[in-house]
């Protein structure tokens, strides 16, 4: 159902700014709330979307692939270079493929996953359903009785939340190979060696809490694009904002997300 | 103009519209809307831009909330259905937007599917297919089949977003400036396409325009929307027998006189 801006009749008093504001404030996250709520109302009930659920897979994960690759593997390599001047000063070279590992898994691999994917798959799922919005086309399913919500949202939703963890376990795999590249290149380790320390310096609650983040980073992605989109304003300004807010919002609830779990796995660390 | 041969039954309303209010902020649009639409009946609604006219059917759609007074669709209250009840009645409601909003990731064939295999169970790959060609055919474009919406024109768009309606054979039609952007010629077609529709498949409409030869074309009746109210329904003739300026430089305008 579109949003309208009703005005009653018997006109009340004016509120100040500020209540006026922070009523606003109160409206969105209901919104919000209730646009999430649906999702899980909704992403059980059959019929269910496969075929678009798989078509946004793909447009998700393989279109990315290229970006991440690039991104991982650089990102692999710089951070190699960069720690090995401080580790030198303490002889302790032969510690860079532990601490690449702990890096990338526990933080640099979902982050940079998720902050490219905020770019470029939040980017278009906002600019995508905001222009269907504009052009009618989300009205055009929902009078033909067709639920549009599950057909546009919950296939993306779904397809962000299953895919961004993958991603981030292959950015994590491209960002370790660009440090075994550089390793190598430097300190001529072997690969056997340098496969050994990254294994012995990761836990399997590093692995689980990468893939458990990942996967909330990648709701958020979903969610944040199609509810901007969704609920984009009539214009094409509209879409524009659609899109920039859903990059901008998303990435911010990223870095709290990140925040949130860096707290959580300490504390199942035991401090 | 071809004469209309068909049967309107006047005691069957399958719209009435009752004190109809809507406001967007300070703007009232519809200020106590009240009409009746019959069975079999094609009901032209003419008004300004920005009269509320396409608010009036996305109302009775149920795309807006009305913020006061009654819409009641076949015998259903539309503001009080929850949303299966009103997805059943959206199932009789065929609805032409104004751009044809025809989904453009998708073929046409795709954008033809797309509410039929939603809403009708069961259906094998023969029977989409033949429901799909039989649509196509009726609004003359089989050959379109395969393209995608980009590679269209505007009057085919148009032609497209009325064979997607139509897919549902739904029993009332909702037309929101269907010659909007169109060329004389195209739009004569269009005009025809609704009065073909109208007899082929016996639906009442709604159509929204300010295209006097549209109204002409396609009306029985002609509701004129002055003000946020209906002040003059009746037919074409009867609706311009007047000296109201605002109904004469609508006329004036669109015939040049």
């Amino acid at each position: 159902m579109s949003k309208t801006n009703t005005k009653p009749d018997d006109a009340e008093p004016e509120k100040p700014v500020i209540t006026r504001r922070l009523d606003q404030v109160f409206l969105d996250l209901n919104d919000v709330a209730q646009f999430v709520a649906r999702f899980f109302r909704e992403v059980f009930v059959p019929p269910y979307e496969g075929k678009e659920i798989i078509r946004q897979c793909y447009a998700v994960g393989y279109k990315s692939l290229g970006l991440i690759s690039l991104t991982g593997f650089i990102t692999g390599i710089v951070f190699t270079n960069q720690s090995r001047p401080s580790l030198a000063e303490f002889g302790a070279t032969s510690w860079l493929p532990s601490l690449i590992a702990i890096a990338l898994v526990r933080a640099l691999a979902p982050l940079v996953t998720a902050l490219i994917a905020s770019g470029k798959v939040g980017s278009n799922i906002g600019a995508e359903l905001g222009s269907m919005r504009v052009t009618e086309q989300i009205d055009a399913m929902e009078v033909s009785a067709s639920n549009p919500y599950k057909f546009l949202v919950v296939t993306r939703v779904l397809a962000t939340t299953v895919t961004i963890p993958v991603l981030t376990m292959y950015t994590t795999f491209v960002g370790l190979m660009g440090a075994f590249v550089n390793v190598t290149m430097v300190e001529q380790t072997s690969f056997s060696s340098f496969i050994q320390a990254v294994f012995g310096a990761i836990t399997y609650l590093d692995i689980f809490a990468s893939v458990v983040k990942s996967f909330f980073f990648g709701f958020t992605i979903g969610m944040v694009g199609s509810y901007k989109g969704y609920n984009s304003s009539k214009g094409t300004e509209g879409v524009g904002k659609a899109a920039n807010a859903s990059v901008v919002t998303s990435m911010f609830l990223i870095f709290i997300e990140e925040l949130l779990s860096l707290q959580i796995v300490n504390a199942l660390r035991g401090g | 103009m071809e004469e209309k041969n068909k049967t309107i039954d006047r005691d069957n309303a399958v719209i009435q519209i009752r004190d109809l209010k809507k406001s967007f902020g300070d703007l009232h649009v519809l200020r106590g809307v009240d009409l009746d639409i019959f069975k079999g009946e094609n009901l032209v609604v003419l008004g300004r831009s920005g009269t509320g006219k396409s608010v009036l059917i996305k109302i009775i759609a149920g795309l807006l909330k009305p913020d006061a007074g009654t819409v009641t669709v076949m015998g259903e209250d539309v503001a009080n259905l929850k949303p299966k009840e009103l997805d059943k009645l959206r199932l009789k409601i065929g609805f032409s937007f104004q751009n044809s909003a025809l989904y453009d990731s998708m073929t046409v064939r795709e954008n033809l599917e797309f509410p039929l295999v939603r809403n009708v169970r069961d259906l094998s790959r023969a029977d989409i297919d033949s429901a799909v060609e039989e649509v196509l055919e009726n609004v003359g474009l089989s050959q379109t089949i395969n393209q995608m919406p980009s590679e269209l024109s505007g009057g085919q768009r148009k032609r497209i977003g009325i064979a997607r309606t139509l897919i549902l054979k739904p029993e009332i039609m909702l037309y929101d400036e269907p010659t909007a952007g169109l060329d004389p010629i195209t739009s004569i077609d269009i005009n025809n396409l609704i009065n073909e529709v109208q007899e082929r498949n016996h639906t009442s409409s709604i159509i929204i325009t300010h295209d006097l030869t549209c109204a002409k074309m396609t009306g029985d009746r002609v509701a004129m929307l002055l003000d946020g109210r209906f002040e003059r329904q009746g037919t074409f003739d009867e609706v311009f027998s007047t000296d109201d300026e605002r109904v004469k430089a609508f006329y004036d305008y669109n015939f040049i006189q």
